[in-house]
């Protein structure tokens, strides 16, 4: 066991866990944070993408120990005042989504990208996007939603 | 009020989704929760000689280990297969026993063998792995075509053949090809896949030993059949003491329309150790215990006279459907695809024969399309040889054999009901740049790539089913779909539906028709589904099905709540029934103008009679409240159609092969929300190209699942595809008021044999899907070679 402070979504967080404990684990078991998913054991989906200080990572492959005093931001944490961020925004408006259940790792990987490049092409979308998988859209969808956010941001 | 049908509204179920609000099964726990682990085989086939639980019940946190045996003693059913072939020769389709723990026998890798239930999910992770199970090993079964002449599986099912079942009429079709100019053949294999929805199946069940009733959580498309399932044949508890939610889910595809072994187990589980049961599988048990999808091997022949006249059809397939049969794995391969083999074409004389098999494999059942694919791509990458060795255009040659007159009765079992193919191929001709390809192909060749371009015309049979027609052919259930519309007394209206949504987007749709129907805002309906305990019995989400009959039994109910608002209205109004109009929410008297909105009768419904200000007494006889159930039973199946031209790039030194432009012109009937409906099309069409280019699944000789993770699975991901152009056309369905033919599966069953009619039209040889770049490098390659030595 061991002690793990972290910031999460603006609130300071302190907790006793077991050392193997995977941040999707932290997030999703003990805080109740479930809108981080899990689809996969090898870190290829994607759906449990959120930022760690600010960067775009895969929770599931993360010990929440080695985090100790990260910023963390997940996807209940974008929203402000009960207004959605423009790339949640954009997602609803462009039917980026369907299921759903990609779509929080989706929308945690596609803010990344647009910090560091402002209008990307469709083809820095699709790339940068190759790491999320989505089984229910064929991709069209999101990455129109991404240029849209792109534009608005 | 405008109407809504027709209009890009956008979905009011995205907002928690996109905010992390969803809920979905893995998300729902309860107090004193437990966490099932699964020990599961690790050999394809082999008996069970002893399963020795005795360390693995002592281990920290563990609660209970049950086996096999446990389950036959609880008389615990197996799993059912759901519809009844029969073969050829009149005889009952064999399916063995299946029980939701294996007792004797296992016959599958990852094959349910006993389960572990502990505290947490790491100690009854830790403890499954004393779990200790002595095996004798049997040489198993894996290849399809080889199956019949392999050691036989189950000792009463000789030549390990579940039915050899024909649709058609061999001394026609024999006829036929005797006067044919020319008779094309294909041998092609429909790749097996695992649908691989986003969100892994999962089980959370929780007993309540008060009421004696147990509350199932599971990723289900159909909670209804689950319960009914659970209960009836498992026979884990009465119908009316359990109650199954499907809360969100992620992605089904056909995948988790019926309940699985975890579901059962858990359920039985929770029961007995008087605890909730929550299973959540890791992505390798969904590859492992998901049912897969195709696995058909074809010889198919087609006779035709030299103008490209089709004169008839054969279609011998093997299907492998696993090591059990599923609930809809027997009616995939048959009714399914059968029906749908010759496309969308004249021909006047045609039989399918297909023998379903079993392997030492997870069971085959329904994947996007289910059989429609198969069909499709049997009829369409023949159809586009035919026009090869004919040295006809591939569209003239699909024109020649359109029928033009609706409703068109099929050689085989279905009558069209409208269709307009012409109109749809000459759209996607004109919106994919037909004309201008060969400048295209130039353009790629300048690049050093090879380009190609395929075609694909289908129709499918979906909607599914009328009632009476599919239990004649064998289905153990009724198809239609219930609704309930019920207006709460403040106005504002609930609608239960018996089909459920995972995706699709119902609870927009199907709030766009409510609200077109009755003339309340949208705002105002709330669409629920998903809760045995919440709605009328249902049949669930698949085959196309949702809208046009689920989504009309929504108007059928509408209709009556209406027709009951008229009589109110009236006695509200002092005028007879047939003085008032209904428009937009409104009841009119046309003479005088006076009117009330349904919101005042719906509050009047509820509120019948004089008080202060308030004056609503009912007719004479009429019940208060406002609630219409409707069961809706189509008349015929929807028949979709569309035309896809695809356009591949073939890189001849690495075998890359990559859609470049792919155009979609699709007849869906009447379309409720475009923005979903294109939705719809996009995905089918990213899993039918990902069928044809990138996923297998492959088990080795010894029925190992070597495609049993990401690493090893290719899943499509956004860098395999271009913007895809789609267009549409319309000839409403006559079988619903709707106009609707549903729009789920388009892409799925079109979409191979477009973009392999194309990889082939680039290399200039035949393929076998999925046309990886080891496949096309090899192909073009060996092709060289001969034109070489030649």
């Amino acid at each position: 066991m061991s002690k793990v402070s972290l910031e999460i979504n603006g609130k300071k967080i302190s907790k006793e866990i077991p050392d193997h404990t995977t941040l999707s684990i932290f997030l999703r078991d003990i805080l109740n944070l479930t809108g981080t998913h899990v689809g996969c054991d090898t870190s290829q989906c994607g759906a449990c993408v959120v930022h760690v200080d600010g960067k775009s990572i895969k929770s599931c492959t993360a010990l929440a120990v080695d985090l100790d005093g990260s910023k963390i931001t997940t996807i209940e944490g974008l929203t402000t005042n009960g207004k959605m961020h423009p790339m949640q925004e954009a997602f609803k408006k462009l039917h980026g989504l369907q299921c759903g259940f990609c779509t929080p790792g989706m929308v945690m990987s596609a803010i990344d990208l647009l910090k560091s490049k402002k209008n990307p092409s469709d083809t820095e979308i699709r790339d940068w996007l190759e790491g999320n998988i989505c089984r229910c859209t064929g991709y069209q969808n999101i990455v129109a939603a991404v240029k849209e956010a792109a534009s608005k941001m | 009020m405008a109407s809504l049908v027709g209009s890009r509204v956008e979905r009011k179920e995205d907002k928690k989704l996109l905010t992390g609000r969803g809920k979905y099964t893995a998300d729902v726990n309860f107090i004193h929760q437990t966490y099932a682990y699964f020990v599961r085989s690790p050999h394809a086939r082999a008996e069970i000689k002893k399963v020795d639980i005795s360390k693995a019940s002592k281990a920290p946190g563990v609660v209970a280990v049950l086996t096999g045996a446990d389950i036959a003693n609880d008389k615990i059913g197996g799993l059912i297969a759901g519809w009844r072939i029969k073969s050829e020769d009149g005889s009952d389709m064999k399916v063995p026993a299946h029980p939701p723990l294996a007792n004797e026998s296992v016959n599958y890798v990852g094959d349910h063998v006993a389960v572990v239930i502990a505290e947490s999910l790491d100690e009854a992770r830790s403890a499954a792995d004393l779990v200790k199970v002595d095996y004798k090993i049997l040489k198993a079964v894996v290849k399809t075509k080889d199956a019949m002449d392999s050691e036989q599986i189950y000792k009463d099912i000789p030549k390990n053949m579940c039915f050899d079942w024909l649709l058609g009429d061999r001394a026609k079709v024999k006829e036929a090809f005797e006067k044919a100019d020319k008779v094309i053949k294909i041998d092609i294999i429909n790749n097996r896949l695992i649908p691989n929805a986003m969100e892994p199946r999962a089980a959370n069940a929780d007993y309540n030993p008060s009421t004696e009733e147990i509350t199932l959580y599971t990723t289900s498309q159909n909670p209804h059949l689950a319960r009914i399932i659970i209960s009836a044949f498992n026979g884990v508890a009465p119908e009316n003491k359990l109650r199954v939610i499907a809360p969100d889910v992620g992605g089904g595809f056909g995948s988790k329309i019926y309940p699985y072994a975890e579901e059962v187990v858990c359920s039985w589980a929770a029961k007995k150790i008087e605890r909730p049961v929550k299973w959540v599988a890791d992505r390798t048990e969904s590859f492992l215990s998901d049912c897969h999808g195709r696995d058909h091997v074809t010889h198919a022949e087609l006779a035709v006279k030299n103008d490209g006249t089709f004169l008839g059809f054969k279609n011998e397939t093997i299907a492998n459907i696993g090591a059990y049969a599923s609930v809809f794995g027997t009616v995939t391969p048959t009714y399914l695809f059968g029906p749908c083999a010759t496309g969308v074409y004249k021909m006047p004389a045609a039989y399918t024969n297909v023998k379903a098999v079993y392997t030492n494999t997870a069971p085959v059942d329904a994947y996007r399309g289910a059989g429609r694919p198969e069909a499709t791509y049997t009829i369409e990458t023949l159809v586009e040889k035919a026009a090869r060795e004919l040295g006809m255009d591939p569209a003239e040659i699909r024109m020649k054999n359109f029928p033009t007159e609706f409703p068109y009765q099929q050689t085989l079992v279905h009558s069209v009901d409208s269709g307009d193919y012409n109109a749809g191929l000459k759209k996607v001709m004109e919106l994919g740049e037909y004309e201008s390809f060969e400048k295209r192909k130039k353009e790629s060749e300048s690049r050093g790539k090879l380009r190609g371009i395929g075609f694909c015309t289908y129709f499918e049979a979906c909607g599914i089913a009328p009632s009476p027609v599919v239990m004649m052919l064998g289905c153990g259930i009724g198809l239609w779909e219930s609704a309930e519309v019920r207006f709460n007394p403040t106005g504002n209206v609930t609608v239960f539906t018996g089909s459920h949504s995972h995706g699709q987007g119902h609870d927009t749709t199907f709030a766009q028709i409510a609200a077109d129907q009755l003339g309340v805002p949208i705002e105002s309906i709330e669409i629920a589904h998903g809760d045995t305990d919440k709605g009328p019995f249902g049949y669930g989400t698949y085959g196309s099905r949702s809208l046009t009959v689920g989504g009309t039994a929504i108007v059928k109910a509408c209709d009556k709540i209406v027709a009951k608002g008229k009589r109110v209205a009236a006695k509200m109004l002092e005028v007879n029934e047939d003085e008032v109009d209904f428009n937009n929410g409104e009841f009119v008297v046309a003479k005088s103008n006076k009117k009330k909105t349904i919101g005042e009768v719906a509050f009047a419904c509820y509120l019948p009679g004089t008080y202060g200000e308030v004056k609503s007494p009912l007719p004479d006889g009429e019940e208060p409240g406002l609630k219409e159930t409707s069961f809706f039973d189509p008349a015929n199946f929807s028949f979709p159609a569309g035309s896809h031209i695809c356009e591949v790039e073939v890189d001849q030194d690495t075998g890359e092969t990559k859609v470049v432009k792919y155009t979609a012109v699709d007849d869906f009937g009447t379309i409720i929300n475009p923005l979903i409906v294109e939705g719809q099309v996009h995905g089918g069409l990213a899993q039918g190209i990902g069928q044809a280019l990138y996923e297998n699944c492959h088990y080795d000789n010894s029925g190992q699942l070597i495609t049993a993770s990401y690493m090893d699975y290719t899943m499509p991901r956004a860098d395999n595809f271009t913007d895809f152009n789609l267009g549409f056309t319309c000839t409403p369905a006559t079988s619903n008021p709707l106009g609707t033919k549903g729009c789920g599966e388009a892409g799925a069953i079109a979409a191979p044999p477009a973009v392999m009619n194309a990889v082939i039209d680039a290399i200039g040889t035949e393929i076998s899907m999925p046309a990886t770049a080891e496949k096309v490098w090899t192909a073009c390659n060996k092709k060289n070679k001969n034109s070489e030595a030649a």
